[in-house]
């Protein structure tokens, strides 16, 4: 007990006490560290969330002339790339695309039973697009495709036609064969 | 022996394997006095007993070491992938039945005027904290770390190539614990599998100890004083998650096609799935009309049988088979728990509507509702 209170006694006048002026000196440059770190550790992070690598495939693309599609065919030679199934129907020529109208995943095409079956819950497509098994709520998704002035498609991925909207009859959706 | 495996092939196809299993499920956990007198009656509560456990035991994993001698079965338990699963059904059995048995035990207890095996008695002496739980804990970890070594070093990681947009692996598999979501997500519109029915199990979850506020046989294991809440908790946990775990992980092949545990997993397997509103199966095919154009007026089948299921059904059980429970709950809680019992009842009704005759929605309102 003697020996607290003589601690309590002794304190402000040892050597190592501490000014009010150096005190608040301290504070301000400690918490401007503080601060600066924290700054430069958000930075960081903001810069984490915008990607190293940006995955942009070209969203147009020359398909190739029509007769380089046998009628009936789906041809997959533009999936890995682009994205797109070039399909010819009885009539025309439309771009489908790949994406699974559930849930995103890539469906494959099964040429022995001739539809697009989804292996991620099992919905399956037709040739033309039209959903009918698993839970795929709507049709593939065609995109715009026209014919440029050396009788080359274009196919442009930055449009969309969907069948639940009537958009299968516009002229853009499809190259008539 | 190929007529056998023939046979469990097609038992276990989920419009045979799932009705059989719910059917028997009652019987095993009974939800009423009556399902427990035929519980006695048919010898089932003797599975919990030390000698029903080891027997139970013993039929699953000899069944399991059995069945590994064939190829396609093999293939498909032993994917390191898919290990861990097995293990961990294994632990789901063996913790099943110790829970069971500890509340078997107690029910008896109970039954003739004894304490339940978890009381202690205030004046004992209790056990300490240190070193007692710390020792059992120290052992734990060094146990878990040792099966973690092992498991390691025996199995490969599961690593695929990098992910590439354009190709989906065929069949893709979600990992173990969202099984049971992504067999959902088959039956259901994505915003009500993925978003609505998780919200409601995790509600229902929270909701349990406001639901089932029964002060009796709160503290130690029982089955008998609370039947009714534990049989519907292990339905849904027995039926509708781990059931649909099961068939994710081992029964779900290429192109997302049911296989049975002993066939090849064929990629051009073919099997006839087109699917059918329930507004064509009644309008086209059973009142031979062309479907109406207002939606409304095409719907209002599936829209009136939704509300029998959520609005009359409930009341209706609430006067009759239910009258006890029901005056005992109070209006509150008797609303939501049924609300919660039937939301979970869809998704088995769903699922075999949907292996039996293909229906695709029952109410298809599309962009606004389809269920």
């Amino acid at each position: 007990m003697t020996i607290g209170r003589r601690k309590k006694v002794d304190g402000p006048n040892s050597r190592e006490s501490v000014s009010r002026r150096g005190f608040m000196s301290w504070l301000v440059v400690g918490w401007a560290t503080f601060a600066a770190g924290l700054g430069g550790l958000g930075a960081i992070m903001m810069r984490f969330l915008a990607p190293n690598v940006l995955y942009e495939p070209q969203q147009t693309f020359r398909a190739g002339a029509a007769s380089e599609y046998a009628p009936g065919e789906v041809s997959t030679r533009w999936k890995a790339k682009y994205g797109i199934w070039i399909v010819r129907l009885e009539d025309r020529i439309v771009a489908l695309s790949t994406i699974c109208t559930h849930l995103g995943c890539t469906p494959n095409w099964l040429a022995s039973e001739q539809k697009f079956k989804c292996p991620c819950h099992g919905s399956a497509f037709r040739a033309n697009g039209i959903n009918f098994e698993g839970p795929a709520p709507r049709p593939l998704e065609r995109h715009k495709i026209t014919l440029d002035d050396e009788g080359v498609m274009i196919v442009d991925k930055t449009v969309s036609f969907r069948q639940e909207r009537g958009q299968w009859d516009d002229p853009e959706s499809f190259v008539a064969v | 022996m190929g007529a056998l495996k023939h046979i469990i092939n097609l038992v276990s196809a989920p419009q045979v394997s799932f009705l059989v299993a719910a059917i028997a499920f009652f019987f095993v956990f009974p939800p009423t006095a009556g399902f427990e007198r035929w519980n006695r009656r048919l010898r089932l509560n003797l599975l919990w007993t030390v000698r029903g456990g080891i027997l139970l035991h013993a039929l699953v994993i000899g069944g399991f070491f059995l069945s590994t001698l064939d190829p396609n079965f093999r293939a498909i338990v032993a994917k390191p992938d898919n290990v861990p699963i097995a293990l961990l059904l294994f632990g789901t059995l063996f913790f099943l039945w110790y829970a069971m048995k500890q509340a078997v035990d107690n029910d008896q207890r109970l039954a003739s005027d004894q304490k339940p095996n978890e009381y202690t008695d205030p004046s004992e002496p209790k056990i300490l904290v240190w070193p007692d739980l710390v020792y059992i804990e120290l052992i734990a970890a060094v146990l878990c770390m040792a099966a973690l070594i092992f498991w390691s070093i025996a199995l490969e990681a599961p690593l695929e190539q990098p992910a590439n947009p354009t190709l989906s692996p065929n069949p893709a598999k979600a990992p173990w614990y969202f099984l049971g979501l992504q067999e959902m997500l088959v039956y259901f519109d994505p915003w009500l599998a993925g978003v609505v029915f998780p919200v409601l199990i995790i509600f229902g979850l929270m909701a349990l100890p406001y639901i089932d506020t029964a002060p009796e046989g709160s503290g130690y294991y029982s089955y008998s004083r609370r039947k009714l809440f534990i049989s519907l908790f292990l339905f849904g946990w027995l039926l509708l998650w781990v059931y649909l775990i099961i068939v994710g992980a081992f029964m779900r092949g290429p192109n997302w096609n049911f296989f049975g545990p002993y066939e090849e997993w064929d990629i051009h397997k073919v099997v006839p799935l087109t699917n059918i509103n329930f507004s064509a199966l009644v309008w086209v095919k059973l009142l031979n009309r062309p479907l109406p154009d207002n939606i409304i007026v095409r719907e209002i089948f599936g829209i009136v049988l939704l509300g029998i299921h959520f609005l009359v059904v409930p009341p209706l059980l609430g006067v009759t088979v239910l009258k006890k429970f029901y005056s005992r709950m109070g209006n509150v809680k008797y609303a939501v728990f049924m609300f919660l019992s039937m939301a979970a009842l869809t998704l088995p009704i769903k699922m075999f509507l949907r292996w039996t005759i293909n229906l695709k929605y029952l109410v298809a309102i599309p962009g606004w509702f389809n269920l």
